[in-house]
């Protein structure tokens, strides 16, 4: 589904990804981690097309996401706030995702009723604005935006952080579903080692820009993990 | 302390992310403030001999009497535009240093404004015309404080009323009302208001009041910002009451549709945007200096065709000219979201369009001063619409200065509603129809001249698609450098 080829993204001197070759098989989960400015939020960056690679490229489905628009109808992604509408209410937020990705109000409803205890009556009718939910409800909502609309690929940037317990093994359910079931590739990535081993069916360890490990999930994944992370 | 502080402010101004871009509009800005200096400095020491040629009586007295005027017009221009001094107080509440000092450091920031300084340059040359006329001193002098006393207290009012817009409203509605009876000559205010500003000068001992009230207002502020220096008080974001609203009437028009309801939301919602289109609305207003005859030196022909692309302009120029930072927030969104680069493109040209021709029915009553006022407005809409609103567009792909909707620093929260950078990236698109109709009028008529500039907006129309193409490319060339730009808040 996913083709990564030669990709580097570089500042001055500094080479902050340098991926030779990744490929992303339709379906499946695929967990992302490693230290802060390892590069996962460059490597989604560049995959949502939102910076420009320094040499090679990503093929999304047979699209080359930096020479055309074609990708964007079956990929979504939730990165951080700057993908969320501050001054729109939750439901208004969901629709216009939904009218963009050609969803009329029944589809986003009937697709919102299935999220009714991730949700946990703190999102729909709340009278507020997205700015003005705490920072766990944005996400949440942000998560669940991104499956408007049956996209094929997911992309999501750390979607455990800031979030409660109980919505955090609901996201595991919902994720795991997804690759399952729908055949969507999910894209995850977390500081979380125990969540990403729970979720995804392989694992790849960026460090300084590269991968230096691509694990399919076992029974020892987690202890792999452990001790490259330990050093 | 007050070192740390201040480090911290220049700090905070010399290393913000859009001080490289902006060192020219700031060195331009500057140069304004020169130029406001100036006049205010002209007018403090020729105002003493207009008055005394005008025959109007004793300069003083006549400054006096105006003075309400003065002190209500300096209240509402301060409320518009003077920000608030917040010097990043959140990460400064649970240092070792006491809230006395931040808060003092705060306000006092505020008496060394430019709104405040601006003022002496009036007072002062005008009292040393009074004191150099023969005025007793002790008197001018006492009047002189009394009067800088009150501008402070107008400082400080501000900073406490700053974020109740009811009551500026009310404020400013009154100071209109006043002013209309006034001229109307129905209710003379400053019949009652000059004897208190002449009693400064009769007494100078009783400028000992306005120095009381100003220390007052001062422990009045100071307290309010101690009280509400809490993340839950004055440093929380005020929370308004949301509503769905759906706007299915704009669904027909399919993908252009979502994006107008969206953007409808976002000028109702948001103050930054809201204010925008406030002020576009009274640029309708604009027209009435050129067609009244009100002012001479707007009399020359080209000012009618500078007028026009005004009235009907207002909303592209404070709106359209932010097009696409309105969207900076939520630019990566937009980006990676299933949106082709020319529907968002159009729906904001779309935008600028119905409200151009809003704009221009509006100002119908312009017939009123004859068919050529009017024909200069329907000029100026054609132009605006041929071709400034793909100038605004075009500009736009440049401009990356990311917007902040709603301030964060609601209580002490500064207005960002005005920019004079607006104005600045005006001028081309205003010097350009000028002198398209100063070819028409000169080689042939006046009547040639609005026909020249109107051609060329249609001419604009026409080729439609190929500027939209031009643009579209130059958005995606920009694209990434834009996203870069709007992640430095």
């Amino acid at each position: 589904m996913i083709t990564v080829h030669n990709l580097t993204k570089t500042y001055g001197e500094q080479t902050v990804l340098n991926i030779d070759q990744l490929e992303i098989p339709k379906g499946q989960s695929f967990g992302l981690v490693g230290n802060n400015g390892a590069g996962k939020t460059t490597l989604f960056s560049l995959l949502l097309d939102l910076i420009q690679p320094s040499s090679g490229h990503v093929i999304n489905n047979d699209v080359q996401v930096d020479q055309s628009e074609a990708w964007k109808p079956f990929t979504s992604a939730f990165i951080d706030e700057t993908f969320l509408i501050g001054y729109l209410t939750p439901e208004e937020y969901f629709y216009f995702i939904g009218e963009l990705r050609g969803r009329n109000k029944a589809d986003v409803d009937a697709l919102l009723s299935n999220f009714d205890d991730f949700f946990h009556d703190e999102i729909l009718g709340q009278k507020k604005y997205l700015r003005d939910l705490s920072k766990g409800n944005q996400k949440k909502v942000g998560i669940v935006a991104s499956f408007i609309g049956n996209p094929e690929v997911v992309i999501l940037d750390e979607p455990f952080a800031n979030l409660d317990p109980t919505t955090q093994i609901r996201l595991k359910g919902i994720i795991k579903d997804l690759a399952a079931k729908e055949g969507v590739t999910v894209l995850v990535s977390s500081h979380d080692l125990i969540h990403v081993t729970e979720v995804c069916e392989r694992i790849v360890v960026l460090n300084k820009g590269e991968i230096v490990k691509d694990l399919h999930t076992s029974a020892e994944t987690m202890k792999e993990l452990e001790a490259f992370f330990a050093g | 302390m007050l070192k740390h502080f201040i480090g911290l402010q220049w700090k905070s101004f010399f290393r913000s992310a859009s001080f490289k871009t902006e060192i020219w509009f700031k060195i331009l800005m500057a140069l304004g403030a020169l130029y406001f200096i100036a006049v205010f400095l002209g007018m403090g020491v020729g105002a003493y001999f207009i008055i005394e040629d005008m025959e109007l009586g004793d300069p003083l007295r006549v400054v006096n009497q105006f003075m309400v005027y003065y002190l209500a017009f300096d209240l509402v221009f301060r409320y518009m535009l003077q920000k608030m001094p917040v010097t990043n107080i959140k990460p400064l509440l649970y240092l070792p240093m006491s809230k006395t000092k931040v808060v003092n450091f705060s306000l006092g920031k505020t008496v060394i404004s430019f709104f405040n300084i601006a003022h002496a340059f009036f007072f002062i040359p005008f009292s040393i015309v009074l004191l150099v006329e023969g005025y007793p001193p002790v008197q001018v002098i006492g009047w002189h404080l009394a009067l800088m006393a009150l501008f402070y207290c107008n400082n400080f009012l501000n900073v406490m009323v700053n974020n109740q817009n009811f009551i500026f409203y009310v404020f400013a509605a009154l100071f209109i009302v006043a002013g209309a009876s006034q001229y109307y000559e129905w209710f003379d205010i400053t019949i009652y208001t000059q004897p208190i500003f002449d009693f400064f000068y009769d007494m100078p001992w009783t400028a000992i009041i306005p120095w009381m009230i100003l220390a007052g207002m001062y422990y009045g502020a100071f307290s309010y910002f101690k009280k509400h220096m809490y993340l839950d008080g004055g440093l929380a974001k005020k929370q308004t009451e949301a509503k769905t609203e759906n706007l299915e009437w704009l669904d027909r028009f399919g993908n252009l549709g979502t994006f107008l309801k969206n953007d409808i939301k976002l000028i109702k919602r948001n103050k930054r945007s809201r204010t925008a289109v406030i002020m576009g609305f009274f640029f309708i207003f604009y027209g009435l200096l050129f067609f009244t005859g009100a002012l001479e030196v707007y009399d020359g022909p080209f000012w009618k065709i500078f007028a026009g692309i005004f009235v009907t302009g207002g909303f592209l120029f404070s709106f359209g000219q932010y097009v696409p930072s309105w969207d900076s927030s939520y630019y990566p969104l937009m980006m990676s979201q299933n949106i082709k680069y020319r529907e968002y493109l159009s729906s904001k040209w779309y935008l600028v369009i119905i409200a151009t021709i809003i704009s221009t029915i509006l100002a119908t009553f312009y017939l009123y001063f004859g068919w050529e006022a009017y024909a200069a407005v329907l000029v100026g809409a054609i132009y605006n619409i041929g071709i400034n609103s793909y100038l605004v567009l075009w500009g736009g792909a440049y401009v990356k200065t990311p917007i902040e909707l709603t301030s964060n620093k609601k209580a002490f929260g500064d207005k960002q509603a005005f920019n004079a950078k607006t104005l600045l990236l005006t001028l081309p698109k205003l010097a350009l129809p000028i002198l398209i109709y100063a070819i028409g009028h000169f080689l042939i008529s006046p009547a040639a001249g609005y026909i020249f500039v109107a051609v060329f907006g249609l001419l604009g129309f026409v080729f439609k698609e190929r500027v939209f193409t031009m643009i579209e490319g130059i958005y995606k060339k920009e694209k990434y450098k834009t996203l870069q730009a709007y992640k430095q808040k």
